[in-house]
């Protein structure tokens, strides 16, 4: 199956600083690839060169079969950009029939596009006084113009609610399902987790690590937390037990490494009568996220 | 030719909005309301009829207004983009970059051709229905009319131009409000300065008539001068007007638009989202 974006050893530096050193990466039809980073790890800046709206200095990019920014690429490319603005004098009809007809789409879907993200109601009201999420909502709306085969999404999901989320979220799946490619970018793990088949962590410019969820938990390697609370009485001998746990007010808490884990829970079991209760804690999306995307000297 | 007409259908909408339409309308009309009421003494004396002497004041007015509203409404096209921030999204549509201008230029140009249209219109009317013969001077009207236009059209393209160029549109705003001294004041200020200081030398007949063609204001001045039967009435580059033949003003005229609408582009082109 050929691919609808890749990327090959791309680099690109502004003014001596590098923004992207030697990102390779390429989303499949149907696939939804989220790009993780913190601010200025250089997401937007790839995405703006996927897009064809800024150039790149090294390395390949196909969009669709063809170069970032050709006619091709664009009639197949929806964008949604980070904090998306509109015209504010227009109304959110009028602005979608607008991208309609620059698609060449017919004009009578506008209404329906709308409906979709739940911008019905708003529709004939001037987007000067719309809140940000009805911004998102309409950027949203123009991104879902003539089924497009590649939808690059910059943080698409900020300034909208939870329930506008989960929308949100169901609308990408079916989207995918129709096979469209998807490349999103977030601040957050704990969102796209579910949502996507695949993360690309990108930290300084270079991408640190990219596979499932999974992957990366297996990557990481990151120490198990456990909790095991005493029997009535048996504190202190639990405590001497287990002397590499820290005792708090409740019970014994412990690190042990992926490999560790089996061997120390059987050995906690192994202290019969001390224990009444144990609690497994992998480690948190959070901390697998801040593990691959810590910065150089942090 | 569809995102053309796009573009221009969206940005007439925006003007209309902004109130633009209305600003120049009235601007306009109240110009030539103004200029009728005010040049109703020479007529007799001069022996041409009332519209004629009315377009010679008209093309005056127009060669500062004309600009001036053009400028007004160009200098945000690129910069005011870029600062709302929805130029990035619109470069991702299948869209060129010089298909957006043309789009803005048509929605602008139909904008001066509305405020242009009723102020002419209003100065005809009132020649009209004092002057019997003033009908003969309906040609050199219809010359106005359009010529008008061009002139605008060559002041939307340098405004377009400087927007591209500031990226920021109160930097956009002063280049253009500077560029129509420049252009319009000093440019013709600078030109009599030299022609007195010359006293009648090469500079004032060879290089002085090339001078005035080379600033679009000046040959649109020309031209309507040059083909009117009142020149008499208006002063200054009459004279310059009886030298240089209407056709090379013509010319002029007619590359302005074209020139700066290539500036345009190329300066839109430079613009990084």
């Amino acid at each position: 199956m050929t691919q609808s974006l890749i990327l090959s050893t791309l680099t690109k530096t502004y003014q001596g600083v590098p923004a992207l050193r030697d990102v390779s990466l390429s989303v499949a039809p149907g696939e939804r690839v989220a790009l993780l980073g913190h601010n200025g790890a250089g997401k937007s800046t790839m995405m703006k060169i996927i897009l064809g709206l800024i150039g790149h200095d090294s390395g390949t990019v196909e969009v669709l079969g063809g170069a970032p920014g050709s006619a091709g690429a664009r009639e197949g490319t929806a964008y949604l950009p980070e904090n998306v603005a509109f015209h504010p004098a227009l109304t959110g009809l009028e602005q979608m029939r607008h991208y309609l007809r620059l698609r060449g789409e017919p004009v009578g879907t506008a209404m329906d596009l709308l409906a979709r993200v739940g911008l019905a109601d708003a529709a004939r009201r001037r987007i000067g006084t719309y809140s940000k999420g009805m911004r998102q909502r309409v950027g949203l709306a123009q991104a879902l113009i003539g089924r497009p085969r590649l939808l690059v999404l910059d943080e698409p999901t900020s300034g909208l609610d939870p329930v506008s989320r989960r929308d949100f979220y169901e609308l990408l799946d079916g989207l995918a399902a129709e096979g469209a490619s998807i490349l999103l970018s977030s601040h957050a793990l704990t969102e796209v987790e579910a949502r996507t088949d695949r993360l690309v962590i990108l930290s300084g410019g270079v991408v640190v690590t990219q596979g499932a969820l999974t992957d990366l938990r297996r990557q990481a390697d990151l120490p198990v937390m456990l909790h095991v609370t005493p029997r009535d009485g048996a504190r202190d001998d639990l405590a001497a037990a287990l002397p590499q746990g820290r005792m708090n007010g409740t019970g014994v808490h412990l690190h042990c490494a992926q490999d560790d884990k089996l061997a120390t829970l059987r050995r906690i079991t192994g202290l019969g009568d001390m224990v009444s209760d144990i609690d497994v804690i992998p480690p948190s999306l959070e901390a697998i996220y801040s593990h691959f995307s810590r910065r150089d000297g942090q | 030719m569809r995102r053309i007409l796009a573009t221009a259908a969206t940005e007439f909408r925006i003007s209309l909005r902004n109130r633009w339409v209305t600003v120049a309308v009235a601007m306009m009309a109240v110009f030539a309301l103004v200029l009728s009421a005010a040049g109703s003494a020479p007529t007799g004396a001069l022996g041409a009829d009332r519209l004629s002497v009315t377009v010679a004041s008209l093309t005056s007015l127009a060669v500062y207004l004309v600009p001036l509203v053009a400028l007004l409404m160009s200098f945000d096209g690129v910069a005011g983009e870029v600062e709302r921030g929805t130029l990035p999204l619109l470069l991702t549509y299948p869209v060129t970059r010089p298909e957006i201008l043309i789009g803005k230029l048509l929605a602008h140009v139909a904008v001066l051709t509305l405020a242009v249209g009723a102020g002419y219109a209003i100065a005809a009317v009132a020649a009209v229905t004092v002057d019997a013969r003033a009908a003969q001077g309906l040609p050199a009207l219809w010359r106005l009319m359009w010529s008008s236009l061009l002139l605008g059209a060559v002041f939307l393209c340098l405004g377009y131009a400087l927007s591209a160029l500031s990226r920021r549109p109160a930097g956009a705003a002063g280049l253009a409000i500077g560029l129509w001294l420049g252009m319009i004041v000093l440019y013709d200020l600078g030109l009599l300065a030299a022609v007195v200081a010359d006293g009648g030398g090469w500079f004032t007949t060879d290089l002085f008539p090339w001078l005035l063609l080379a600033n679009p204001a000046d040959a649109f001045r020309l031209f309507n001068l040059a083909a009117s039967e009142a020149t008499a009435a208006a002063a200054g580059i009459a004279g310059a007007a009886n030298a240089i033949p209407a056709h090379h003003a013509l010319i002029s005229i007619l590359l302005w638009p074209l020139l700066a609408l290539a500036a345009a582009v190329v300066a839109f082109r430079k613009v990084t989202p």
